[in-house]
């Protein structure tokens, strides 16, 4: 059995694996170098990074206390609201897109009101972020709900008994006790929004994000125009996660 | 001084029932119970960690029943210790004072002779998980005297422990009580500490406080029958019950009839100790005992004590000394002769 599983298991993992390693193969050092000197390329990749960031951060900062409340509070339609989180990963990406649309385009009931403030989702950076967010946020708070559900709620009472304030008891020890989790979800959600497209594209095809780019030059110029660039950003994203889960496992074992 | 009035909370199928009692200043309570008897969310209760039905918790003539626990000044102990993972012994122990914005330096000092009393210095700077099951407990217990709490909650706090620690630390605990005087309330299913610490044990069973007394009278004098199972009377009978010049004879299954004092008659449950049957060899006369012939049909070694069960009709279990258990040279199938006092056998 072991080795029928083996090989099937192989099988699937060299499918996985072996089309960014490709990529990486076929693409000429020289071509490399000249891709990441592109500065085009590189506003690109600034601003995928960007603007995952800050959908992020939003993520983290909305996301959180909903974690909090799903993991640890009973309430009616809870079921339907965790269904309703599940939503965004569902979707085509492209639907997903036409969606936010219809909610922040400028006769959107959301967009209308924000583009009187000046605020506009159409081909701005805060569509992008929009885009972004309402496809990632859904990891980043599952993830999170997960770890707060396996903090045993007696640290709460505890620290409660001890004459913590609910919120305090929550700052104190439970954010806390789930940072490494709440490390996982940002870089689980930054990752998803970095590689956005079908969303993106829908609301802001401008300004250029990394997955954009790389279609309109695949489009306009062909699969050997993109190589590079697509070497140039899984690069970049490997090291990035390379150092991040560095210092994850720092902090893990000093911990 | 704490006191619980009619304290009723149901969970499902199960309920804390109208649970009332009450402890006088610097008491040593212990509540007594089988597992599931509701004795941890009868603590959690009282600490207002988990709501209650309807009742009134009181302490120290404030009524707290409807305080969040951050107000109810308790300390809280699980078994299981709960020390905070991230934080250091330390930051465990002081927590409970930063939440009351001592300064830094009235922090330190009450941390550390908090610690020191419980022995535990050197590890201040230590991170739980580096820690011993017995010095997790005693920074456990560091950090729920430190805030001075008017009431002290223990919920089983040496279950987790092995048995060398947990005796050491279970005389600690009732050192620690008996130097700051505080009320302690201290649930366990261990018979042994329940004896060894209470000043009195209530028994806890399927919800219900049955009953609440001192050890010598759950012991010695257990009023309801599920207590004196409970507490280690092994020799429990169902029989029926006839008043015969003051005495009882009660005749259990036809089989044999027992003397005992009191005052039930009809269908009784009657209850004598395995320590208080006199194994002997030879015929025992004597008009004030229950005296009966029979064999012995099992024997276990319990170290100085040999647990013997015999036959005398119905199968009753005695306990004698090894030595003279060697003396009368006893065997599995020899004939013996048992007998036990009336005064000793509770009739419920």
């Amino acid at each position: 059995m072991l080795i029928s599983f083996m090989t099937l298991g192989l099988i699937i993992f060299l499918f996985l694996f072996l089309p960014v390693v490709n990529v990486l193969l076929v693409t000429s050092p020289h071509a490399f170098i000249d891709a990441l000197l592109d500065y085009e390329v590189q506003y690109s990749i600034f601003l995928s990074f960007y603007t995952a960031a800050i959908a992020t951060l939003l993520a983290f900062i909305f996301g959180t206390p909903l974690a909090y409340i799903l993991a640890r509070k009973d309430f009616p339609l809870k079921r339907i609201v965790d269904s309703i989180i599940d939503i965004p990963i569902l979707l085509p990406h492209t639907v997903a897109g036409i969606a936010l649309l219809t909610l922040f385009g400028e006769s959107g009931p959301i967009g209308a009101i924000l583009s009187s403030y000046g605020i506009h989702f159409i081909d701005t950076i805060f569509g992008i972020i929009v885009a972004q967010m309402f496809v990632s946020a859904p990891f980043y708070i599952k993830t999170v709900r997960e770890s707060f559900q396996e903090i045993d709620p007696r640290y709460h009472h505890v620290a409660r008994t001890l004459g913590a304030k609910p919120s305090k008891a929550f700052l104190y020890i439970e954010l806390p006790m789930a940072t490494h989790s709440i490390i996982t979800g940002c870089i689980l959600s930054w990752a998803r929004a970095i590689s956005e497209f079908g969303a993106v594209i829908i609301l802001a095809y401008y300004p250029t994000t990394a997955p954009v780019l790389i279609y309109k030059r695949f489009i306009l110029f062909g699969l050997s125009a993109v190589i590079p660039i697509t070497s140039v950003l899984i690069v970049i994203t490997l090291i990035i996660f390379a150092i991040v889960k560095y210092i994850q496992l720092k902090g893990t074992k000093e911990e | 001084m704490i006191e619980v009035r009619h304290l009723t909370r149901s969970v499902k199928n199960f309920k804390l029932n109208d649970i009332s009692f009450m402890s006088e200043d610097g008491e040593f309570l212990v509540i007594l119970g089988p597992s599931g008897a509701g004795k941890t969310m009868l603590l959690e209760s009282i600490a207002g960690i988990v709501p209650i039905d309807s009742g009134t918790i009181i302490i120290n003539n404030r009524d707290v029943t409807f305080e969040p626990p951050e107000n109810r000044n308790i300390g809280f102990v699980y078994q299981d210790f709960i020390l905070f993972p991230h934080l250091t012994v330390r930051e465990n122990i002081a927590f409970g004072l930063k939440m009351r914005k001592l300064s830094k330096d009235e922090m330190d000092d009450r941390t550390e002779k908090m610690a020191e009393l419980l022995g535990i210095s050197h590890l201040l700077d230590r991170k739980p998980h580096t820690l011993s099951g017995g010095e997790k407990q005693r920074v456990a217990l560091a950090r729920a005297l430190v805030i001075q709490p008017e009431v002290l909650l223990l919920d089983e706090p040496l279950s987790a422990l092995d048995t060398r620690v947990r005796k050491t630390l279970r005389d600690e605990i009732r050192k620690l009580h008996d130097r700051f005087k505080i009320n302690t309330i201290y649930v366990t299913h261990d018979q042994i500490e329940a004896y060894v610490l209470a000043d009195r044990i209530g028994i806890l069973n399927e919800g219900e406080l049955l009953e609440l007394g001192t050890p010598q009278e759950i012991f010695q004098n257990p009023s309801h029958k599920f207590t004196a199972k409970f507490v280690g009377f092994d020799n429990i009978f169902r029989g029926y019950a006839k008043s015969e010049n003051g005495i009882l004879k009660i005749n259990l299954e036809n089989k044999i009839i027992v003397e005992a004092f009191g005052e039930k008659t009809g269908n009784v449950t009657i209850a004598f100790r395995p320590e208080d049957v006199l194994v002997s060899t030879k015929p025992i006369s004597s008009s004030a005992r229950n005296t009966f012939e029979g064999k012995i049909i099992d024997m276990k070694d319990e170290g100085a004590l040999i647990r013997l069960k015999i036959d005398i009709g119905i199968p009753i279990y005695a306990v004698i000394t090894k030595k003279s258990f060697v003396e009368m040279d006893l065997k599995s199938k020899s004939k013996v002769f048992v007998s036990f006092k009336a005064s000793s056998v509770r009739v419920f």
